[in-house]
C-alpha cells in the first residue's frame, strides 16, 4: 500500500505508520517541522518501510501547504492508495474559552481545514481510481456534546457528519472512507489529563485502524468498548447532560 | 495552561515561554497529583510525570527524567518538596541503524522490548540485557545496567558510543569518550543525575541464531553452587544462580544453576521465536496473600522438578532473559506494602569465606527472602559510579515489613566489611553514611556533577537521602 500520512510523527499516527512500516507499506509523511518529519521517517525506514520515507512541510493552520503537499507525496509514491490524517489541535475546554485565538485557530484546524484537506485528497484518490482509502481521525467527543470537550466535540461532530457524507456519496466510486472514533487514548495529546476508565493504548487503537483501513470499514470506535459508552452517552436526557461533569 | 498538539503546528506551547532555568515547579500547581513509585512499589511519593514525545521540551528545567519506572526504590522518584519529573516513554524512535555494523541511534525512551522484538529477526541483539525488557534504553544508561554475561560482556555502557543529553543549565551536549569524556563517564550508571539523557548511540551484538541453547542442573548447597558458578563462568557467556535461601538446615543455598550461549545455526529451530504480548497483572494482591510458607513449597517444588540429571535444549530467549516477563506488573503480587531488592556485589573469589559470612548474616537476621539470584561480576567498567566489581553479585526479593531496614542495615555492614556495594537502582533503605562507606568514588563522581550542575538543579528522591544532595 501506498500511504500519504498527515499527523504520523505523534501519537495515534505515529502508531499506525509504524504498522504500516513493519508490514511493508510505502510510506510519506507530512508535517510542520521538518525535524521532526525527518526522525518519523528514520524511524519508519529501520522498521521496514518499503522504498525511501519521504516527507514534506503541510501545516493544517496553512491551506496553500495541502495541495503542493499531496501532490508531492503522489509523486513520490508514484500513486496514492491511501490517504491517512491523524492531525488536530486539542485543548480543555477552560483554555478554549479564555483564548479566542487559539479557539479560531482549533476550529479553523480541526473543521474547515481538515475538510479543505479531504477534499483535496479525495479528488485525487476518485482520479487514480481503484481501491482507494481515505482514512480520518475525528473523535467520539463529536457523538454527544459534553462539558469537558465542548468546542474541541463540536469540530469533531462536524467533521463525522461530512465523513459519513462521503462515504454515502463516493462509496460507489470506490473511495472507501475510514471515520475514525477514538475514546480516550494515552498519547501526549492528553498528557496531564487524569485518564478515566477503559483509556486505551495507542498501539492497539492504530491495530483496530489499520484492520480497518484494509476491510474499508466505514466507522471504527478504538478502543471497541467506546462504540457501547457512547450509545449510552448518546442516549442520556437533556437533564442528565446538564447535571453531569463528563 | 496546558495546550496540547498531537501533530506539531504553529503554535507556542505554554511550557516554552518558561525560562531554561525556570524550574517546572512553576507550573506545577495546575496539575493534579497521582502516585508515583519505582518497581517495588516502596517507597510511594505524590507526583507526576510528564511525558511527550518532544522529550527536549519536557526535560528543560527539570530535576529528573523517568523512564519505565524498573529501579526499584526511589531512583525515578522527584525530592521531597518537588513533585514533577519528564517521562521519557513516548520519545521512542529509531534514528539510525547501520546493517553493517549493528550500531543504533534511538531516542532515549526507547524500550528494549521493541529493540527486541525488530532486530531478533535480523541477528542483532543488545550487547547486555537486564532481566526485564521493559526497560528504556535510556534506563539502562543511567543505570548502566549488566545482565548474566557480566564477567564477559561488562555493563551496557561499555558499549554506547556517544549520549546526548541536556544539562543542568539547559545546554544539549553530545557526549563521548572523545568528547567531554569525564561527564559521559560520570553519565554510565549516574541514575540520571548529570544530565537528561535524550539520545543513545549504541553497539549491538550479532548473534548466531535468534534462539538460546540453555544447559542447567541442580546444585547441591551454597559453597558447591557458588563453585559451579565460577566454573561455569570459564566457558559459558551468560550463567545465573538460583538459589533456595529458604531449605532447610545445611540445604540453604542449594539451586539451579543456569548456562547459555546463542544457538548455533544447525541446532536452533527454523522458524523465529514468537513474541508473544504478556498478559497484566489486573491489580495488587493483598499485601497477606503471598506468604513465606508458600515460597518456601515453591522452591523446593522448583529445586526437585528439575531432577538431578543435566537439562540441556533450546530455550525461547524471553524464557531465559526475561522469566518474569510473563505477567506484566509482577510486582503487584507483593500487594501494596511493597517490596525491596536488595543487591549487593561481594569480592571474589567465589570460595572466599565472606560469602558464607553473608548467607550466615541474612539467615541470622530471618531474613525473609522470596527471591534469590546470583550472578557472575567481571572486571569494573567506564562508568564512574557503576555498580559491578570483580565477585559475587546477590540479588534479593523481601517483601517489607518492619524488619527490612535492620535487616538492609545487616547486610550493608558486611558489605562494608567486605569491600563489597550495592546497587542503586535497586536500593530503597541503604542509609547514606553506609553508602559514603562502601563507595569511595563518591566523591569523584560528585566533583563531576557540581562542575555541570553548580546549583544543584539536577536530583532525585534517592540522591537527596543516599547521595549527599541538598532537598
Amino acid at each position: 500500500m501506498r500511504a500519504v500520512v498527515l499527523g504520523a510523527t505523534k501519537g495515534m499516527g505515529r502508531a499506525l505508520a509504524r504498522l504500516m512500516a513493519e508490514r511493508g507499506d510505502a510510506l510519506y509523511l507530512l508535517g510542520r517541522d521538518r525535524d521532526d518529519l525527518a526522525r518519523s521517517a528514520a524511524d519508519l525506514q529501520i522498521r521496514g518501510a518499503a522504498g525511501t520515507v519521504g516527507f514534506t512541510h503541510c501545516d493544517l493552520l496553512d491551506r496553500a501547504s495541502f495541495a503542493p503537499a499531496l501532490d508531492a507525496a503522489a509523486a513520490a509514491l508514484s500513486g496514492l492508495d491511501a490517504v491517512v490524517v491523524t492531525a488536530a489541535l486539542f485543548a480543555p475546554q477552560e483554555t478554549l474559552e479564555q483564548d479566542g485565538d487559539l479557539r479560531d485557530r482549533m476550529l479553523a484546524a480541526n473543521f474547515a481545514n481538515t475538510i479543505a484537506f479531504c477534499e483535496l485528497a479525495r479528488e485525487r484518490l476518485l482520479a487514480a481510481g481503484g481501491a482507494a482509502r481515505l482514512c480520518v481521525f475525528s473523535s467520539v467527543a463529536g457523538d454527544r456534546a459534553r462539558k469537558p470537550v465542548l468546542l474541541y466535540g463540536a469540530t469533531k461532530a462536524g467533521l463525522s457528519y461530512y465523513l459519513t457524507g462521503l462515504d454515502h456519496k463516493f462509496a460507489a466510486q470506490g473511495l472507501k472512507t475510514i471515520l475514525v472514533k477514538p475514546g480516550f487514548v494515552k498519547t501526549g495529546m492528553v498528557a496531564g489529563l487524569q485518564p478515566p476508565p477503559f483509556a486505551g493504548e495507542p498501539e492497539p487503537v492504530a491495530r483496530a485502524v489499520l484492520r480497518a483501513i484494509d476491510r474499508g470499514t466505514p466507522v471504527v470506535y478504538a478502543p471497541g468498548i467506546w462504540r457501547w459508552i457512547m450509545l449510552v452517552i448518546r442516549s442520556l436526557p437533556r437533564a442528565v447532560m446538564r447535571r453531569i461533569a463528563f | 495552561m496546558t495546550l496540547i498538539v498531537n501533530e506539531p503546528l504553529n503554535i507556542p506551547l505554554a511550557h516554552e515561554s518558561l525560562s531554561a532555568a525556570a524550574p517546572l515547579d512553576a507550573t506545577e500547581a495546575a496539575e493534579p497529583l497521582s502516585e508515583l513509585a519505582g518497581w517495588g512499589h516502596y517507597p510511594v511519593v505524590q507526583g507526576r510525570e510528564r511525558r511527550s514525545e518532544d522529550l527536549e521540551r519536557v526535560t528543560r528545567g527539570a530535576v529528573l527524567t523517568r523512564g519505565l519506572g524498573r529501579s526499584y526504590g526511589d531512583s525515578s522518584l522527584p525530592p521531597p518538596g518537588r513533585h514533577v519529573v519528564a517521562g521519557s516513554p513516548l520519545a521512542d524512535r529509531l534514528l539510525a541503524f547501520d546493517a553493517a555494523t549493528g550500531v543504533v541511534r534511538v531516542e532515549a525512551g526507547f524500550a528494549l522490548m521493541n529493540l527486541n522484538r525488530l532486530f531478533f529477526s535480523r541477528g542483532w541483539f543488545t550487547p547486555v540485557t537486564p532481566g526485564t525488557h521493559y526497560v528504556t534504553i535510556g534506563g539502562m544508561v543511567a543505570a548502566d545496567v549488566h545482565g548474566k554475561n557480566h564477567h564477559v560482556a561488562g555493563c551496557f555502557g561499555e558499549h554506547v558510543r556517544s549520549v546526548r543529553m541536556r544539562v543542568a543549565d539547559g545546554r544539549i551536549i553530545e557526549c563521548s569518550d572523545q568528547h567531554e569524556r569525564e561527564l559521559f563517564r560520570a553519565t554510565l550508571g549516574g541514575m540520571g543525575l548529570t544530565g537528561h539523557l535524550l539520545e543513545i548511540e549504541f553497539q549491538m551484538e550479532r548473534i548466531a541464531s535468534p534462539w538460546i541453547w540453555q544447559e542447567s542442573e541442580q546444585v547441591a548447597d551454597f559453597e558447591s553452587a557458588l563453585e559451579a558458578l565460577e566454573e561455569a563462568g570459564k566457558q559459558w557467556p551468560y550463567t545465573v544462580l538460583w538459589s533456595d535461601l529458604r531449605a532447610p538446615g545445611a540445604k540453604i543455598g542449594r539451586g539451579l544453576l543456569m548456562k547459555s550461549r546463542w544457538a548455533e545455526p544447525s541446532e536452533a529451530p527454523s522458524a523465529p521465536p514468537r513474541w508473544h504480548r504478556a498478559p497484566p497483572m489486573p491489580f495488587f494482591l493483598p499485601s497477606w496473600a503471598l506468604q513465606p510458607w508458600m515460597v518456601t513449597i515453591g522452591g523446593a517444588l522448583k529445586f526437585w522438578m528439575h531432577g538431578a540429571r543435566r537439562r540441556t535444549g533450546i530455550v525461547h530467549p524471553e524464557t531465559s532473559f526475561y522469566p518474569l516477563d510473563v505477567l506484566r506488573e509482577w510486582n503487584r503480587v507483593y500487594g501494596r506494602r511493597g517490596f525491596t531488592q536488595y543487591q549487593a556485589v561481594l569480592p571474589g573469589p567465589h570460595s572466599h569465606p565472606r560469602q558464607r559470612r553473608f548467607l550466615e548474616t541474612l539467615r541470622a537476621r530471618g531474613g525473609n527472602v522470596f527471591l534469590c539470584v546470583i550472578k557472575d561480576c567481571g572486571p569494573e567498567g567506564k562508568g564512574m559510579l557503576s555498580f559491578p566489581k570483580p565477585g559475587v553479585s546477590y540479588a534479593l526479593d523481601i517483601p517489607m515489613d518492619r524488619n527490612t531496614q535492620a535487616l538492609v542495615d545487616a547486610l550493608n555492614d558486611v558489605v562494608i566489611a567486605e569491600g563489597g556495594r550495592i546497587y542503586l537502582a535497586k536500593d530503597a533503605l541503604t542509609r547514606a553514611e553506609h553508602f559514603r562507606a562502601m563507595e569511595p568514588r563518591l566523591d569523584a563522581w560528585n566533583a563531576v556533577r557540581r562542575k555541570w550542575d553548580p546549583h544543584g538543579r539536577l536530583k532525585s528522591a534517592q540522591s537527596i537521602r543516599l547521595l549527599g544532595d541538598r532537598a
